[in-house]
């Protein structure tokens, strides 16, 4: 699949030189864009390709008081950075007012702009996410987002392929979330290096498109340039309908044209690796890289249980970062904070699943609890659903969509030494806040640990 | 961008595995729409304490280390978020170039866009120089053209893709070298299919 759509997008080729490869989609946000702009403007250039770019703002706006307007005058410049380049350029802008506003990586495959077979590239690591449609997708930096701004193109020499295979059911109370946590676990954050993963196999198939996107989205907290699904008829009939998917023949078209990319029976790749379902069960991070995971039923590892020096060294300052003793239960580690949200896990999908875990219970009185919606449209539905009033009731704050807590660029932000559950994909050491602690988990888990008060088995509520 | 060829001074080891972008230039200094200045806030949780004084523990507070060029770090270095802030900050704060067993691969490709040269080596001769690095004396000098590192006695190969390579030593921005094939991506647009996606 990998060389299939790779192929398809080719416009130079020469020998010793890396592939030029055509951008179908390009996402850009308010981040990691204004130096781009400048550098085209500088250089007296213009975007190439206004209409196959799409724009947003997700990671420096805030999620409460929109009314007030921008209060932080730094995002309120880039912002407003952002508004003009699309302005002066004549890029489409899905801005702080707009219903269609959210996490560009949710508002891609939600608008319908994220297709199989596509290449598309944004200057966000998380691009990944969009693998799950059959797209070939790469998070760029802001040197080449003005690159690919300039010439709709971008030079890469192709990477190797790694078949992860995931076959069976899953076990109660086993999500999308620990399914990726259990890949990265296996085959570590550097196990995907200079390759992109394509994911396959009964499981895989099995999963509902928000659950592909919550698996390809952390292929790069694996290492990896890109994750790759097959597009099937999961796929086809998420697509159907949406604003930016064309209806009729050229529907029919398109859809033949889909059947043709995914990887042949016979396809080879350069490395292949079978996870278990069996072994699967809850994840939840102990430590401050995402392969940092142990069972929720597990206890927090002694750094001398790792064979490799660098992996005890690492476990080492994670523990005495995150404070916790090697041997302690899981369930026993209290909390401060749940935040449930990020382009890992806040599609309406993960809000009914979390929902359903409240059963009338309420949040701890000791924890904070946000639920920041990944789009504006998914903030709608599930108020349409009722999910807000559940969440409310219990003790949840409803937030408005963005990136939020996931990196805490805005107000929502953990305090030194805060302890919080989060839904997210990086626990990275001060990641959500200096001194703050993460536990990465699915949203279920995330629900139930707020409830709880500590980290807790959501299937003994099942 | 300024051509690489020769870099030659001090390193400063910093040898842990997986040091994410997040550690090498936290959120709050994204928030810029600038380039520039950023290298005073390099580790900046790691360089400074809550109140903002100094940390003098950490290796590049050292004033041992106060000219170091060259940075030897652990596997999967810059791991994580693509902000360039990560490089923009390295390259303001005088490193020319980072000695490590892999690179996040947004990362790398940042590195080349600016400059800055990220050299891959195997995990024994990464330990020997993050070992040489432990004595500040030592400096190290990095041979683009010959692909060889060297510090004191010691002496290890590394491999880069000839057409990077040559974009260093050049000094070439990725945009001219492009926009050469404008013919191409013409041609290409002309047989695009015509249900892909577009907006306005």
């Amino acid at each position: 699949m990998l060389d299939k759509v790779w192929d398809d997008h080719v416009v130079r080729s020469a020998p010793g030189e890396p592939d030029l490869l055509y951008v179908d989609m390009h996402l850009i946000h308010e981040v990691t864009s204004p130096q781009a702009f400048e550098s085209l403007a500088l250089s007296g250039r213009r975007v190439r390709r206004p209409d196959l770019s799409m724009a947003t703002v997700d990671h420096g706006i805030p999620t409460v008081g929109r009314e007030l307007g921008i209060t932080d005058p730094l995002s309120k410049r880039q912002i407003e950075a952002l508004e003009q380049n699309c302005e002066e350029h004549g890029i489409t802008l899905f801005g702080v007012d707009d219903l269609r506003q959210g996490i560009v990586h949710i508002i891609g495959p939600e608008q319908g702009l994220t297709q199989p077979g596509m290449f598309i590239v944004c200057g966000d690591s998380h691009t990944s996410t969009h693998g799950a449609f059959g797209a070939l997708a790469i998070g760029i930096g802001t040197s080449e987002v003005e690159h690919v701004l300039a010439t709709q193109t971008l030079p890469r020499a192709k990477p190797g392929s790694l078949a992860v295979t995931v076959d069976g059911d899953l076990p109660l109370g086993v999500t999308a979330k620990d399914v990726i946590l259990g890949i990265i676990r296996e085959i570590g954050v550097n196990g995907g290096h200079e390759t992109v993963i394509e994911y396959r196999g009964s499981t895989i198939t099995g999963l509902s498109m928000a659950g592909r996107m919550t698996v390809c989205n952390m292929s790069t907290e694996a290492g990896a340039v890109a994750g790759m699904i097959a597009p099937d008829d999961t796929t086809f009939a998420y697509l159907e309908g949406r604003p930016y998917v064309p209806t009729g023949a050229l529907w029919e078209e398109m859809v033949a044209y889909w059947e043709t990319t995914p990887s042949d029976a016979d396809a080879v790749f350069d490395r292949e690796v079978v996870i278990d379902t069996a072994g699967l069960e809850p994840f939840v991070s102990w430590g401050v890289n995402p392969a940092q995971v142990v069972e929720v039923t597990g206890r927090v590892p002694s750094p001398d249980s790792f064979d490799d020096p660098l992996e005890r060294d690492s476990a080492r300052r994670a523990l005495e970062y995150m404070d916790l003793e090697p041997g302690t239960a899981m369930t026993d580690i209290g909390i401060d904070r749940v935040f449930f949200g990020s382009c890992t896990n806040a599609r309406i999908e993960d809000l009914r699943a979390g929902a359903e875990v409240i059963q009338g219970r309420t949040v701890h009185p000791d924890v904070g609890a946000m639920v920041v919606p990944g789009s504006g449209l998914v903030k709608l539905q599930a108020e349409e659903e009722g999910l807000d009033r559940i969440y409310k009731e219990a003790g949840f704050e409803w937030r408005d969509a963005g990136c939020s807590m996931c990196l805490a660029m805005n107000d929502d932000i953990l305090s030194p030494g805060e302890r919080c559950a989060s839904t997210s994909n990086r626990n990275y050491e001060g990641r959500q806040g200096r001194g703050g602690r993460t536990h990465l988990m699915s949203p279920q888990m995330a629900v139930a640990a707020a409830i709880a008060g500590h980290l807790v088995d959501v299937r003994a509520w099942q | 961008m300024k051509p690489v060829s020769v870099v030659e001074g001090q390193m400063v080891p910093l040898p842990h595995a997986n040091i994410d972008t997040d550690q090498i230039i936290p959120k709050q200094f994204l928030k810029g729409v600038k380039r520039t200045g950023l290298g005073p806030n390099l580790f900046y949780n790691w360089a400074y304490d809550e109140e903002g004084e100094r940390e003098s523990g950490f290796v590049l507070n050292r004033p041992e280390y106060a000219e170091a060029a060259v940075l030897v770090a652990g596997p999967n270095f810059g791991c994580g978020s693509s902000r360039e802030h990560a490089v923009w900050s390295l390259a303001d704060a005088g490193f020319e170039a980072i000695l490590a067993p892999s690179f996040g691969p947004i990362l790398e490709n940042n590195c080349y866009q600016n400059g800055l040269l990220p050299v891959v080596l195997g995990d024994d001769d990464a330990e020997e120089f993050a070992k040489l690095a432990a004595d500040p004396a030592n400096s190290v000098t990095i041979d683009l053209p010959a692909q060889r590192v060297s510090s004191g006695d010691f002496t290890a190969s590394f491999e880069i893709d000839p057409h990077v390579k040559e974009r260093l030593l050049n000094g070439w921005d990725q945009v001219d070298i492009t926009l050469q094939s404008v013919a191409d991506i013409e041609a290409y647009e002309s047989s695009r299919p015509s249900f892909m996606p577009a907006l306005g």
